[in-house]
């Protein structure tokens, strides 16, 4: 998505995102950036939440309009309920490594044979 | 305060420990485009775009730039084959990443000038060449014969 705002921003539409992987959008460079610090999936706020997700929304038109440079981010002052997701998600440790190893292998096997047929 | 989640090396590490050998290379930049509103938000027609998807897309299904209608909200989208937190939270609610519903609202009150007619889905693909090549070209013309002016994108 970062690299469709360049795109349009190149092509006189100025661009706003609102996201929550920090590190990915602004390695790649954009010109206005709401980060929403949470677990992936809901950068416009919790499920069901209108008022947050409303809050979020203001707060991305409102950087939309005002920021007056190149990868300006600005950090929503929305938490989520826990932190847990931040150790949770692509956990890999002792308790889980042998299994992401047999995955791994399960899938290059998938991949290849999805290859195979899709050359047939 | 908590740091915010290192994504590319949490990938780097996740990918290792299945064996994947060659790390993926997110893109990187050092100069930014920046262009001003050519007028104010209160006049400009706003267009959205999502990473989700109308469909249920398999893994390795060829991808293609999607679009759905602003003024039916629909009562969900596919991102089964995306990287987002599957576990921590879920994506019933439209609203939470497309948030159409809040857009209409805000635009009745005149924060932005109008709300395109369609909004775009934006396929996230593993080959940043299909992406800067393909689709940011078509999503451009699609917003352009929308009459946008100014777009709020949302990744999952």
């Amino acid at each position: 998505m970062s690299l469709i705002a360049r795109h349009l921003e190149q092509n006189g539409i100025p661009t706003i995102i609102v996201g929550s992987a920090k590190d990915i959008v602004e390695v790649c460079g954009v010109p206005r950036f709401l980060f929403v610090d949470f677990p992936l999936g809901n950068p416009c706020g919790r499920p069901d939440d209108r008022a947050m997700q409303e809050r979020i929304v203001r707060q991305s038109l409102e950087l939309l309009s005002e920021a007056n440079e190149p990868n300006t981010t600005v950090l929503s002052a929305e938490v989520w309920d826990n932190q847990i997701w931040r150790e949770n998600y692509m956990r890999v440790d002792d308790g889980n490594r042998e299994e992401l190893a047999k995955r791994g292998a399960e899938l290059r096997i998938q991949r290849q044979s999805r290859v195979k047929r899709d050359e047939s | 305060m908590n740091s915010p989640v290192a994504y590319i090396d949490k990938t780097r590490l996740f990918y290792e420990a299945q064996g994947f050998e060659a790390a993926y290379q997110y893109a990187a930049n050092q100069e930014t485009p920046f262009q001003s509103l050519p007028k104010p938000l209160s006049q400009s027609r706003l267009g959205v775009v999502t990473t989700a998807s109308r469909y249920f897309r398999e893994d390795l299904e060829p991808r293609k730039v999607d679009y759905g209608e602003t003024s039916v909200i629909p009562e969900r989208l596919f991102a089964d084959d995306l990287s987002w937190d599957k576990e921590a939270t879920h994506l019933r609610d439209v609203n939470s990443f497309l948030p159409l519903e809040t857009l209409h609202k805000l635009n009745e009150e005149g924060v932005f000038g109008s709300l395109s007619s369609q909004f775009v889905c934006a396929p996230t693909e593993y080959s940043q060449r299909a992406t800067r090549e393909q689709d940011a070209p078509e999503i451009l013309a699609a917003l352009q014969a929308d009459e946008v002016d100014v777009a709020l994108l949302i990744p999952l």
